[in-house]
């Protein structure tokens, strides 16, 4: 069999880039904080010499290609994807020490803020890996994500119920996802053009009703209650971990539920199997006596219905009200964290997960003063998308039949 | 258990696909369902699968009458099918693949995959199969994907099992091995139908042969007919197996591969140094099993592939590095294997498919203009040269039947001034009728003087159309030996084995 070079060159390439770091990293002193009041214990704040840092990751970086290059020209193997791994967060380790450099760097912030932005990418990428896996392409996340804002905004406003609310971004959402499933499942029509025009709908829809039912009487219609965030009892106390992941609001607690559940029904249930059959080879799927339209609507509308909670944490479990375009965009990249992981819940989460670090980056550095422009970081996330899509996923394919309907004889 | 089809219809439109068609499967029996492409065959298996439903007629099974509403149905009833194209997820593992639709659960709908996989062991040990559950489906050879295929439908401890045109895909030992397999599950009291148009593998395993022919049966044979016998009642009418032609006499080299490698577009290697000579007045067949380089070879003899190495020479001219056009223009003439995707526009007249080649130049083209006036009195000196049936040289060519869009095909390329003919799979798909004048064709252009190269995949064909042949595996010539040489010594060569 054919060895693909692409780890190699990625990693080479990396290597390159934290050289590259090394080389331009001034001389000073990073303080590194990672501890919170809530801790069992306290770990002190440790200053670190950049150069240290820089160099050491460099040096690593070069090692590990040259691994990668000795396991793919002398012992003829395929590299393994930990170096490419290990290659990847030492130079993202170098780029922040140097980035905050004569400054503090307070890690359980900067993850926080990373996980904040990750929540409706995760929720996004859900609904995707769901309506991909059985066949459908679900463009429309951005809009599922949309009107989930908008309706739990509404609705929690109106009756002053936050889990009204929530189960108001439920619905929005499966009813996004339904239409496109009507569209592209009953109709067949091209999966991307309706998934775009689903989209500018949602955005016509929302913006029109904002300036009008919202504007009009913003105390009946957008003044929803907040999720507050509550510790977990025990694993709040965990140091970094705990603040981070485990002092969240219901909807996050909600997110890592869905994300259990979401990949044991899709890799150990029948209704996974089943799912996966029908975004692989429907007429097969047919042949067993599967019905691959109900199965196709059923996957489609519960990835919407996740999409729209992922929506609802725009407005109750962060800015506390609805905002035109409130998503910006936040179900393309969900897109591209779904490739990303090669169409696994888990690992698109952990690719939404990077995206979400990378756009924070930018509010830190932006408060730090960072030599390096903030446009340029605004673009981070994007260009992280194409090199991880290009690089790193490569030949990977997603399911066989997604965007083709199903036309029974 | 005793399956009966009673008058079953089944119209398309205006197209009468099974009419009043009567069929009766007994348990420990092998029943052939013999007739051409497109005489109804698979059509009432879908009737039967529950994925078409009959306009008239009925289903009884032991004597009762049953209704399938999906396959769903006719599985439960004792009812298992082997595609054609077999269903099955390439990315799944065999043990899924085999559970899907009816699998055994824990609580909460959880896939209780040891008891999938206890229940392929079980089915695969009995019959010998030796199929892994855990193998990914994609990476099996075709012959064990069809055993694969073949466990799904016992899964459901099927009674009677419908094979449809299993052998398409295989080599001849793996269609010995099926053959085999056939046998012990008719010994084992199964009741089986097989659908098939190929007159030998009727021979072999038969016990009870039903004749179709546009959607009619036209009666039963006995299995000890004869092969000329059984295609005259499949065809309506005497029809010579045989290819009608002289021995070649072979002239100079015309033709001359070198060392030629293609790669596809994933980077694999699909030809693999090839080398071969052809000469003036000589047909070399290329038979093997589909998808084991030959269509890339074509391919890259015509010019479509872009990552090719090696040496092309066509009668002293050096072909590789030039253009499909220059390949044409130097008298290249190229029928490939899917005649309507890529041998005919569709959408376009048979008029303006005969002249695809050459629009652009006299006498077909003056300056800008087409010569519509010359085109027609072209076109209609083809249709009836070739003898294709049509209403008007304006049809389109996609209304044509198989056979006659083939002979849209060839009447275009062999009314050039050719150096070599060079054709893939040139009766795939044809009737009876039409293969025959496709052979006639294709030998009438060796006895030319052209060096004429086919590419085969039926072993009878390459073996009756071929002065030589030769024998691809996995991109190479595994050799190159005469046409007659024996068959089991050709299906050892189509397996790889270089003897």
């Amino acid at each position: 069999m054919k060895l693909s070079k692409r780890p190699f060159v990625t990693v080479a390439v990396v290597a390159l880039l934290t050289l590259l770091l090394a080389a331009v990293a001034p001389h000073d002193i990073t303080t590194i904080n990672v501890s919170s009041d809530t801790d069992f214990f306290h770990i002190a704040d440790f200053p670190v010499s950049v150069t240290i840092v820089v160099w050491t990751c460099a040096a690593l970086n070069i090692l590990l290609a040259a691994g990668a290059g000795s396991f793919l020209f002398l012992a003829r193997r395929k590299v393994p994807g930990a170096i490419t791994g290990v290659a990847f967060f030492a130079m993202a380790l170098s780029a922040l020490v140097y980035l905050y450099h004569g400054n503090n760097m307070t890690i359980t912030s900067l993850l926080q803020g990373s996980l904040a932005l990750s929540v409706p990418l995760i929720f996004g990428s859900m609904a995707g890996v769901l309506s991909e896996r059985v066949g459908v392409v679900n463009i429309a996340i951005e809009g599922q994500l949309l009107f989930g804002a908008f309706a739990s905004a509404m609705i929690a406003s109106m009756t002053h119920s936050l889990w009204a609310g929530l189960f108001g971004s439920l619905v929005a959402g499966a009813l996004v996802a339904w239409i496109l499933a009507v569209f592209s499942i009953k109709y067949r029509v091209d999966q991307i053009i309706v998934g775009v025009v689903v989209n500018m709908l949602v955005v016509g829809l929302t913006n029109f009703l904002f300036g009008t039912l919202m504007g009009d009487n913003p105390v009946l219609f957008n003044q929803p209650p907040r999720f507050d965030k509550f510790s977990l009892p025990l694993l709040g106390q965990i140091p970094v971990i705990g603040p981070v992941l485990f002092n969240q609001t219901p909807i996050v607690y909600l997110m890592y539920l869905a994300l259990v559940v979401v990949f044991v029904a899709l890799f150990k249930t029948r209704w996974g199997l089943r799912v996966r059959a029908v975004g692989e080879y429907p007429k097969a799927a047919d042949t067993v006596g599967i019905n691959v339209y109900r199965t196709r609507y059923v996957s489609v509308v519960l990835g919407g219905a996740l999409a729209g909670l992922g929506g609802a944490f725009f407005t109750l479990g962060q800015v506390g009200s609805f905002g035109q375009g409130i998503t910006h965009g936040a179900g393309y990249i969900a897109l591209a964290a779904l490739i990303f992981g090669r169409w696994n819940p888990l690992l698109a989460a952990c690719a939404a997960l990077l995206f979400g670090f990378a756009q924070n980056l930018q509010y830190g550095l932006a408060i730090i003063g960072s030599p390096l422009p903030s446009e340029f970081l605004l673009m981070l996330p994007y260009v992280l998308t194409v090199i991880a899509v290009a690089g790193l996923v490569g030949k990977v394919t997603g399911p066989a039949a997604s965007g083709k309907p199903y036309v029974k004889e | 258990m005793r399956l009966e089809l009673k008058g079953i219809t089944k119209r398309f439109g205006s197209l009468v696909a099974n009419d009043s068609v009567n069929l009766v499967a007994e348990p420990g029996q092998i029943h052939c369902l013999l007739g051409e492409n497109g005489a109804g065959k698979s059509t009432l298996m879908n009737v039967l699968y529950g994925l078409y439903q009959a306009d008239a007629g009925e289903i009884l099974i032991d004597g009762r009458v049953v209704k399938f509403s999906g396959p769903g149905d006719a599985m439960a009833a004792g009812i298992g099918m082997v595609h054609q194209h077999f269903m099955l997820i390439p990315v799944f593992t065999v043990a899924e693949n085999v559970i899907l639709g009816h699998e055994p659960t824990k609580a909460l709908g959880f896939l209780n995959m040891d008891e999938a996989r206890k229940r392929v062991r079980e089915i695969s040990d009995r019959f010998g199969f030796d199929v892994d559950p855990d193998a990914i489906v994609g990476e099996l050879p075709v012959g064990v994907q069809q055993r694969v295929e073949i466990i799904k439908a016992l899964i459901g401890d099927a009674q009677v099992l419908v094979f449809d045109e299993p052998t398409a895909v295989l080599t001849p030992q793996e269609t010995d091995e099926l053959m085999a397999i056939m046998k012990q599950l008719r010994d084992a009291g199964k009741a089986i139908v097989f659908i098939t148009h190929k007159l030998r593998e009727v021979k072999e395993v038969a016990d009870k042969i039903t004749v179709i022919r546009l959607g009619k049966v036209v009666g039963e044979a006995k299995p000890t007919s004869t092969q000329a016998e059984l295609a005259s009642m499949m065809v309506g009418r005497a029809v010579d197996l045989d290819v009608n032609k002289t021995p070649a006499k072979p002239a100079d080299v015309k033709f001359s591969v070198k060392n030629l490698e293609v790669f596809n577009h994933l980077g694999q290697k699909v030809v693999d140094d090839v080398s071969f000579d052809i000469h003036a007045g000589e047909i070399l067949v290329f038979a093997g099993v589909q998808g084991n380089g030959q269509t890339e070879l074509t391919e890259a003899i015509l010019g479509l592939h872009t990552r090719v190495h090696g040496s092309i020479v066509l009668d002293g001219h050096e072909l590789i590095g030039q253009s499909v056009k220059h390949r044409l223009d130097w008298g290249l003439g190229f029928v490939p294997e899917d005649r309507t995707l890529d041998g005919l526009v569709a959408d376009f007249s048979i008029a303006e498919n005969l002249m695809l080649d050459r629009s652009d130049r006299k006498p077909f083209a003056k300056g800008l203009l087409l010569q519509l006036k010359y085109l027609a009195e072209f076109a209609a000196e083809k249709v009836k040269q070739f003898d294709i049936r049509t209403q008007g040289i304006n049809q389109r060519a996609g209304a044509l039947s198989g056979g006659n869009q083939q002979k849209v095909v060839l009447a275009r390329e062999l009314s050039r001034e050719l150096r070599i003919l060079v054709a893939s799979q040139p009766t795939r798909g044809l009737d009876v009728g039409s293969i025959e004048f496709v052979h006639e064709q294709i030998v009438a252009t060796r006895d030319q003087g052209l060096p004429v190269m086919i590419v085969a995949t039926e072993l009878d064909e390459a073996t009756q159309l071929g002065d030589r042949i030769a024998v691809m595996y996995r991109g190479k010539i595994v050799g190159i030996v005469p046409a007659d040489t024996e068959r089991a010594r050709l299906g050892q060569m189509m397996a790889g084995v270089v003897a």
